[in-house]
């Protein structure tokens, strides 16, 4: 039972990190149906600029500069080159976020070198929030899950509640209608993106201490934040949010499960200890295959997602 | 640019720094990543060697007065690239190859230099190996032309259950390493080796998780805090031990951990405080041991590079070779080859020894333990962290022997 | 069918090809540059299959490492397991393997186009990958799969030993794949997976199953990528789970674009131009991958369709007689081009210089043969002020370039209707 309640508490905070990390992308790739493969790298300049930050003025503040700062390189792509790559199509818009992704990599290389920086939590939220049996829980994680929280929130509440977000979603579906009421359409989308990037910072400023701030971290996550999007369904963002807290819990779960198809066979009376590695191989050492497992059954046998409202 | 400049200018390619002239006589390739994810370790290897080399042609280089070189390939951590830039190794005619990162690529290149052997009799290569673990290495695969200098895995691990052994306060033991050939091995010869020395230890976990894909350690630290270990045996590097370490202090688990790399070029930042008191390495040399012969050498090198003294082993390697080429008379790498087995060197932390049968170097080796400086044994932090390595043994080279299945075949 | 390939220019394309592919190896006899040409030939052949994807049937792949990476260990397998089967004609092995995982996966991959395409390619992409290190016994774990390719006195003396015969046997191959390759352009099928790329509804109408068309074009890719993963297994005798990798599979991407997913040859130019560079200029300068990604980036934004579309719309030119007309523009352009360039490199290595200082040492760097101290302000100004101009030039030629572009189009187009 207590190692059940925790590591379903480490699956909900791992699911919520996850949403964190894709809800900016679930943003963008609904809205403008751009795969970005840079997304993950604003996730890590997120994390770089809050170190930097951070070293003058204290976490606090980075939390907010760091990333309003990558919000506003992110629309600058959307402005300068990504509007321009549209005009070729979607694999040359992808294409483009795949060499900015690179690139980036090695901005990061340059200015900060390559190894890890040392970017620590502040004292502030140091300590443990409670302790559940003897397995104590940081406050940093709750931390962390509460902005999370907070983000899907603020962004429902922004998409469905105010006027900015009806434009929005009514310009994902009807954009030629809502350029004719005279919105300007180019303006929105460039303020998407960057708002998409600038979630990815944010997540990248928390994200970055928690685990570690190293010019790798783009590239760890970058597939698995389309993982989320692509379970969740496009253009959903409490798909999103369901695929997220899912992925994380399957995972952390099957990590505790060391059982293998060896073991199972043994179970009925069955002596396979000479079987192949693939019988040998234990549910936990597939567990971070799993998600890719996950994506491509769905995209088999239900491709608009969990809860997505159409098909890509 | 045409085709034809493109190929000469490949024909300059990995010729990074030349730090000699032409006074250079004996060259030595040093094969690692110079680019992409690893090349900050690539390049603080290649300055061990520079530094190294600098003084000892400083002294007088070899053969009465001939010049010693390191020259830089980048093969982008990828066994393919290595053997792209072997080949422009022997193009340039040069002898010595050195390498450490990865075994991957050290299996490569071992199966390469034989083959380059075999076909071409006249112009030998030797390898020298200065961090590549694996055992198969001077085991099965052992081969004439390749030295290794650093302790191989199961060595390590000989050397980490004997000083287990001692402590009783050890009742419970996991094992958590990446799922790759290193964590495969690390966990096979900790069971063993424990189940021999130590039977009343329980080894009440061993798990293998996919090596730099895991963004959260909880889950598996909820396993080893679940299974009631008091110690942990990693092989984990990099991120993946930094990673394991934070999860497992945010999770108030109260465990040694037993690692390889604790003090790996990057981790001691990445991990911080979290790694106080709780993670310990096993190396051949640290910057608090006492008497240290070396703190002059490394103080002088950390203030010329910006960056902490690692690997004693790449002296020893290159002394050794000086002293090999010196007693062989000529820079012929058979000949050296011959000179530098069974060679028993002064080494600064006491002496080493060549072993003939599989050469594989024997050497003292070090358990030491994250701690915050506190000025009198742990005088110096290591990447300005404020924490540093303080002893907590001292392993001798013979409680880390172990026999050989190496079946030599000497040209 | 046979007509088209037997069309004289296109014999004579063909013989070109071959002679040349013969000859290279006589003008760049270096050992190195012959290991060089091998890469070369083996990436040829993986982009080309990669483009019957991309190119040809409009299906965007992240995984096709997979089919590259899996013939290559079968052949060290079947090599290892001496079979008997000569040397030669081994690559088939990895072909026959790339061939079986692509009737498996593609199954289950092909029945959507587009995005999802894209995301099932990734995630199969990303297990097989992982699974490469579950499983050592087949993918060897960390260290690979070796092998040793000279397996006997082989046949006439040839053992495949020497590089030089090895390179012989890799040109042989992509030969005989380029040719197969472009044949299957001209069949039924290979009109048809244009048709799916374009407008799978219509394709649909007109009799053919889009779903079927994408299955069997991924299966023959699949083929193709196999023989060259077969051809890498062979050239280095050593597979590791890279080849399997998302590295691999952005690699060949890369260089399909590069080249010019939309013309045959197009991949052909990006293998050899990006692996030329990837050792080029890695060995020149400290920032190639700054620049690699640049250069990229540059590419899509403004040749979306590759080298090997500018090569055909100067080629109509060329034709027309009507270069006259660009090339003084040219001439005009290159001039501030080249000063942005080279301000733009002296800031870059400056850059390197200083900010990777604590780890490459030294402030000072040689470029164009000249030392420059990158920690001097006024060499810093010195290059902002030379790369701002040739930006500020460089955008009134280029100005120029387009103006005379649109000319030279006017007059085409005016000549074609008329």
């Amino acid at each position: 039972m207590e190692f059940f309640l925790i590591s379903l508490l480490n699956g909900v905070t791992y699911g919520l990190l996850l949403f964190m990390l894709s809800s900016g992308l679930t943003l963008i790739f609904s809205m403008m149906g751009i795969l970005n493969f840079a997304h993950a790298s604003f996730y890590m300049l997120g994390a770089y600029f809050a170190y930097q930050i951070s070293a003058y003025v204290g976490f606090w503040p980075a939390l907010i500069v760091a990333p309003l700062t990558v919000g506003v390189i992110g629309a600058l792509v959307e402005r300068y080159g990504l509007r321009r790559a549209h005009h070729y199509g979607h694999v040359a818009e992808l294409l483009f976020t795949f060499g900015l992704a690179f690139l980036i990599e090695e901005i990061v290389h340059l200015i900060w070198g390559k190894a890890a920086v040392d970017y620590r939590v502040p004292g502030s939220l140091e300590g443990t929030l409670f302790t559940l049996f003897s397995t104590s829980f940081p406050i940093y994680k709750g931390f962390m899950m509460l902005v999370s929280v907070g983000m899907l929130l603020a962004l429902y509440g922004l998409l469905t509640r105010t006027r900015i977000g009806l434009i929005i979603q009514a310009a994902l579906s009807r954009p030629d209608m809502v350029e004719a009421l005279g919105h300007n359409v180019p303006r929105i989308f460039m303020l998407v993106f960057g708002g998409g990037a600038a979630l990815a910072g944010l997540a990248g400023v928390i994200g970055g201490n928690a685990f570690v701030t190293e010019p790798g971290m783009a590239a760890a996550v970058g597939s698995i934040v389309f993982v989320v999007v692509v379970v969740g369904g496009l253009g959903s963002l409490a798909g999103a949010f369901v695929a997220s807290l899912l992925i994380g819990i399957i995972q952390t779960f099957a990590v505790a499960i060391d059982f293998s198809v060896t073991d199972m066979a043994a179970a009925l009376g069955i002596d396979l200890a000479g079987g192949s590695n693939l019988a040998r191989l234990s549910i936990s050492q597939l567990a971070p295959v799993l998600p890719y497992l996950l994506m491509v059954a769905i995209l088999i046998f239900r491709p608009r997602g969990l809860m997505g409202a159409r098909e890509s | 640019m045409s085709v034809k400049t493109a190929v000469r200018l490949a024909f300059a390619a990995g010729a990074l720094i030349v730090a000699g002239s032409a006074a250079a006589q004996v060259k030595i390739a040093y094969i690692d990543p110079l680019s992409g994810p690893f090349a900050n370790v690539g390049e603080a290897g290649l300055k061990h060697f520079q530094s190294i080399i600098d003084k000892i042609n400083a002294s007088g280089g070899v053969l009465g007065g001939q010049k010693l070189e390191v020259v830089g390939f980048d093969n982008k951590s990828s066994p393919q690239e290595s053997l792209i830039a072997f080949k422009a190794v022997t193009d340039q005619g040069i002898r010595y190859i050195t390498q450490g990162n990865g075994s991957s690529v050290a299996h490569a290149l071992v199966d390469a230099v034989n083959k380059h052997n075999a076909r071409n009799p006249d112009k030998t290569v030797l390898y020298l190996n200065y961090a590549a673990v694996d055992p198969d290495l001077t085991n099965v695969k052992c081969s004439f032309w390749h030295f290794r200098f650093d302790a191989n895995s199961d060595m390590k691990m000989e050397a980490i259950t004997n000083y287990m052994v001692k402590d009783k306060s050890i009742k419970k033991v996991y094992i958590i390493g990446q799922d790759y050939a290193h964590g495969h091995q690390v966990a096979k010869a900790a069971k063993a080796m424990l189940a021999a020395k130590r039977p009343d230890i329980q080894v009440v976990g061993d798990d293998l998780h996919p090596i730099g894909r895991v963004k959260d350690f909880a889950p598996y630290v909820a396993k080893i805090k679940a299974s009631g270990a008091d110690t942990v045996i990693t092989g984990n590097w990099g991120n993946d031990l930094s990673l394991l370490i934070k999860a497992a202090k945010d999770a108030g688990l109260k465990a040694n951990f037993y690692t390889y790399y604790g003090g790996g070029l990057g981790t001691p930042t990445a991990m911080g405080e979290a790694g106080a008191d709780r993670v310990r390495q096993l190396t051949e040399w640290h910057m608090n041991l006492s008497p240290n012969k070396t703190e002059q050498y490394a103080l002088d090198f950390k203030k010329k590079h910006n960056l902490d003294f690692y690997y004693l082993r790449v002296n020893n390697a290159m002394l050794m070779l000086a002293r090999a080429i010196n007693d062989a008379k000529s820079a012929d790498p058979k000949k050296v080859a011959y000179a530098l087995e069974d060679m028993r060197f002064e080494a600064d932390t006491g002496e080493v020894w060549m072993r003939k049968s599989d050469h594989q170097l024997m050497q003292p080796l070090y358990i030491s333990t994250f701690t915050k400086v506190d000025g009198k044994t742990v005088k110096h932090d290591i990447e300005g962290t404020g924490y540093g390595f303080k002893t907590n043994a001292m392993i001798s080279s013979r409680d880390s022997q172990l026999p050989t299945s190496c079946v030599m075949e000497r040209p | 069918m046979s007509q088209v390939l037997l069309h004289r220019n296109r014999l004579m394309v063909w013989g070109g090809t071959l002679a040349v592919m013969a000859l290279l190896p006589v003008v760049f006899s270096q050992g190195f540059a012959i290991s060089l040409l091998c890469q070369i030939g083996i990436m040829a052949i993986f982009a080309l299959s990669y483009n019957m994807l991309l190119g040809q049937t409009g299906l965007l792949s992240f995984g096709h490492a997979v089919y590259y990476g899996l013939g290559a260990f079968v052949t060290l397998h079947v090599l290892n397991a001496n079979l008997g089967i000569p040397v030669t004609l081994l690559p088939l092995a990895g072909g026959a393997a790339g061939l079986l995982a692509g009737i498996v996966l593609g199954w289950v991959s092909t029945k959507r186009a587009g995005t999802t395409f894209a995301m099932i390619s990734l995630g199969i992409g990303e297990m097989v990958a992982a699974s490469s290190l579950m499983f050592p016994g087949f993918f060897g774990g960390e260290g690979g799969v070796s092998g040793n390719r000279v397996t006997g006195k082989g046949l006439f003396g040839i053992t495949y030993g020497p590089q030089i015969e090895m390179y012989y046997l890799i040109a042989g191959w992509a030969f005989v794949c380029m040719i197969a390759m472009f044949a299957l352009t001209q069949t039924p099928l290979g009109r048809m997976a244009n048709a799916v790329r374009d407008n799978p509804e219509r394709a649909e109408f007109v009799g053919y199953n889009p779903q079927w068309v994408r299955y069997l074009m991924l299966v023959l890719s699949g083929l193709f990528a196999g023989i060259a993963g077969g051809l890498t297994a062979l050239n280095y005798e050593i597979v590791t789970a890279e080849s399997l990798s998302a590295h691999t599979s952005g690699a060949v991407l890369l260089m399909a674009f590069v080249g010019g997913v939309g013309f045959f040859y197009g991949p052909v130019i990006g293998a050899v131009l990006i692996t030329v560079l990837q050792i080029a200029v890695a060995g020149l300068t400290k920032a190639w991958l700054f620049y690699f990604g640049v250069f990229f980036l540059v590419m899509v934004l403004y040749a979306p369709g590759g080298l090997a579309s500018l090569l055909v719309m100067h080629k109509r030119l060329w034709q027309a007689r009507m270069m006259g007309w660009l090339l003084p523009s040219y001439l005009l352009a290159a001039v501030p081009g080249l000063i942005l360039f080279g301000g733009t490199i002296v800031m870059v290595e400056m850059a390197y210089a200083l900010l990777g200082g604590a780890e490459l040492g030294g402030s000072e760097v040689k470029v164009f043969g000249f030392v420059v101290d990158a920690s001097s302000g006024l060499a810093w100004a010195a290059a902002a002020i030379v790369a701002g101009l040739g930006m500020l030039l460089l955008k009134r030629a280029l100005r120029e370039v387009s103006y005379q572009w649109n000319n030279v189009h006017a007059a085409l187009t005016r000549g074609m209707t008329a």
